[in-house]
């Protein structure tokens, strides 16, 4: 394409072979050339630069710009204050109690499954099952997922039907809580475990066999080892993990969307029943303000990730 | 230092390791055994749900119905057309997304290195923005994509585009680190190859396992994706199994046990196309 530009095999325009005197000309020459080869170059990226524009930096405008737009087109406030709303505080509320407890269960649980392979021999059978389903349930989410949970504990499901056929209990015997904040804390469970695997295994990998030699020659013990040696390395760590899972959860809306039918507990539901009701009058652009809500916790949580995840790279990179 | 200590206690060190190897197994077992029967036994629900006929028995009436397809576009007409929709956004999503952002990632990576920030910034940045507050900026947007092409469900393969790019980045991007682009460059220009020969003849071969491995993980999350169809009024299998929900539960449980079977197949080869990549590195190194 630019193969005028610059081509190695062709070095018949050197400015050693012209003339001392017109040395200035060729270079001043060469130096626009490169210019233009570097405005050529440019072009290469503009079909992409162009589509995430059009599909990522408009929608984010969008949202951004029509948070602080009232109907009338307008700049204002109000769509913010609304935030302030009770409704919606409890959803944000709620938002966050779901992913704070799925993400603490999922970081304990999954922490607790890849120190289990790390202990493993390197390798070996085990630990490659087990990472490569964690790598596939990670993903697993969405309407499937719900589909799966109804299936197993939903009113006729495997093990509702199990328990109450076979050891007489009723799961449901104090409401049905699948479709509630409950069921979905056990169903977000089921992706959380298999991420904290994958993203907190590296870490523990990192963990050098040395280090407890090291405490145990100094006549530390194990309780020691944890607690001055392998936990404040690993604090950063887990700590990170446990805040991507937490961006994971909050961010989530499919599971939710398949399961509850009544209701919106959660912020992305709300964002849900307000793209599809009814607008109501002066609040057109209040999902584009809790969408803006969203974004900022996760950002939020995804910058303070960044950080312990510098941190951990220190000494477990 | 520790083997020194070890080699002069055998005795008094070497009982200490023994009990906590043991003790590691044991706790390594359990901790599996629990976790497991937690994660299968929904799989197996599924399909126990799935295979339930009348009177307590075993029936596969439902299996043989997904399996005809002629039959199911009958019975089921919106569920068929939503696998016909989610088939077409595979293959889409999949061409978009090596036209678009394979050639940009080497470009970047030979001819203009100061971008490659800015560029890993733009594909890691829908990370940060869930999928649901896209839909709410992407609503305008598809405004004017149904009014310049219609509002079938394929034109979803923009949107899809987006929300794989941090994956398929990473995966390509990998496949780039592990190789020493500017020399092959280098060396295929020097040779008076073309940019194009470069990109297409020279690099591309080389990171054929990460490219794989990006088209694969697109095609995991074409087939799960729910939130934007669902909320641009579109339709693909996910949408299909949600509606089907209300009425037939059986078949859209079947449906979601075969979306979740070949999206296990699809990543699991994309492991084991990873560490075979690992293992031909490690072999060259």
């Amino acid at each position: 394409m630019s193969a005028t530009v610059r081509h190695p095999a062709e070095p018949a325009p050197d400015p050693a072979a012209t003339a001392p005197g017109g040395r200035s000309r060729p270079g001043r020459a060469r130096l626009s050339r490169s210019q233009l080869g570097h405005a050529r170059s440019l072009v290469g990226v503009v079909p992409f630069v162009a589509f995430v524009t059009v599909f990522l930096a408009i929608p984010t405008i969008v949202v951004a710009v029509g948070a602080f737009t009232g109907d009338d087109g307008r700049p204002t406030l109000s769509n913010l204050s609304a935030l302030a709303n009770g409704y919606i505080i409890d959803a944000f509320t709620r938002s966050i109690l779901l992913s704070a407890t799925t993400a603490v269960i999922g970081a304990i649980l999954g922490a607790l499954l890849a120190y289990a392979l790390v202990t493993a021999k390197e390798g070996g059978l085990l630990r490659r099952i087990v990472t490569a389903a964690a790598g596939v349930l990670a993903q697993f989410g969405g309407v499937t997922l719900a589909f799966a949970f109804l299936a197993t504990i939903g009113w006729s499901g495997f093990v509702t039907v199990f328990l109450r056929e076979h050891l007489g209990i009723d799961l449901y015997s104090h409401g049905v809580w699948l479709f509630d904040l409950p069921g979905l804390v056990l169903v977000y469970t089921y992706f959380q475990v298999p991420l904290m695997v994958i993203v907190f295994l590296p870490a523990l990998d990192g963990i050098r066999p040395q280090w407890r030699e090291a405490t145990e020659s100094l006549g530390g013990s194990t309780w020691q080892y944890w607690r001055r040696v392998a936990g404040p390395l690993l604090a950063p760590a887990f700590l990170g993990s446990t805040l991507l899972l937490f961006a994971n959860a909050f961010s989530a809306y499919a599971t939710a969307a398949a399961l509850v039918s009544q209701g919106s507990p959660i912020v992305s539901l709300q964002i849900r029943s307000a793209l599809t009701s009814e607008v109501v009058l002066g609040q057109q652009n209040l999902g584009k303000a809790m969408a803006l809500g969203m974004v900022v916790v996760v950002a939020v949580v995804m910058a303070l990730y960044a950080l312990l995840q510098r941190r951990t790279a220190k000494w477990l990179g | 230092m520790a083997g020194l200590t070890l080699g002069q206690a055998p005795t008094r060190r070497g009982r200490p390791s023994a009990r906590r190897a043991r003790r590691q197994r044991l706790f390594r077992w359990v901790v599996v055994a629990v976790l497991a029967v937690f994660f299968l036994l929904p799989l197996f629900a599924m399909l126990e749900f799935t295979t339930r006929g009348a009177g307590g028995k075993l029936s596969f009436d439902t299996w043989k119905l997904l399996f005809n397809w002629g039959q199911l576009s009958q019975t089921y007409p919106d569920l068929s057309a939503g696998i016909t929709a989610s088939a077409g956004l595979v293959v889409l999503t999949v061409a978009l997304m090596l036209v678009l952002l394979v050639p940009t990632v080497i470009w970047v990576r030979l001819r203009l290195p100061g971008l490659r920030r800015v560029v890993e910034f733009i594909c890691l940045l829908p990370l940060t923005i869930p999928a649901i507050v896209l839909v709410v900026g992407l609503a305008p947007v598809y405004a004017w994509v149904t009014y310049f092409l219609g509002g079938s469900s394929l034109t979803l393969t923009f949107a899809y585009t987006i929300l794989v790019l941090p994956y398929a980045y990473r995966a390509v991007d990998a496949g780039l680190s592990a190789i020493d682009v500017r020399t092959l460059a280098e060396a295929a220009r020097s040779l008076g190859a073309g940019w194009g020969t470069v990109m297409w003849r020279v690099v591309l071969p080389n990171i054929r396992s990460a490219v794989l491995s990006a088209a694969f993980l697109t095609v995991a999350l074409v087939l799960g994706e729910f939130t934007l169809a669902s909320l641009l009024n579109r339709s693909n299998v996910q949408v299909a199994i949600n509606l089907l929900g209300k009425s037939s539960a059986t078949m859209s449980v079947a449906v979601s046990l075969a979306a979740l079977v070949l999206a296990f197949v699809l990543l699991l080869l994309l492991s084991l196309v990873g560490r075979g990549r690992r293992r031909a590195q490690e072999e060259t190194s």
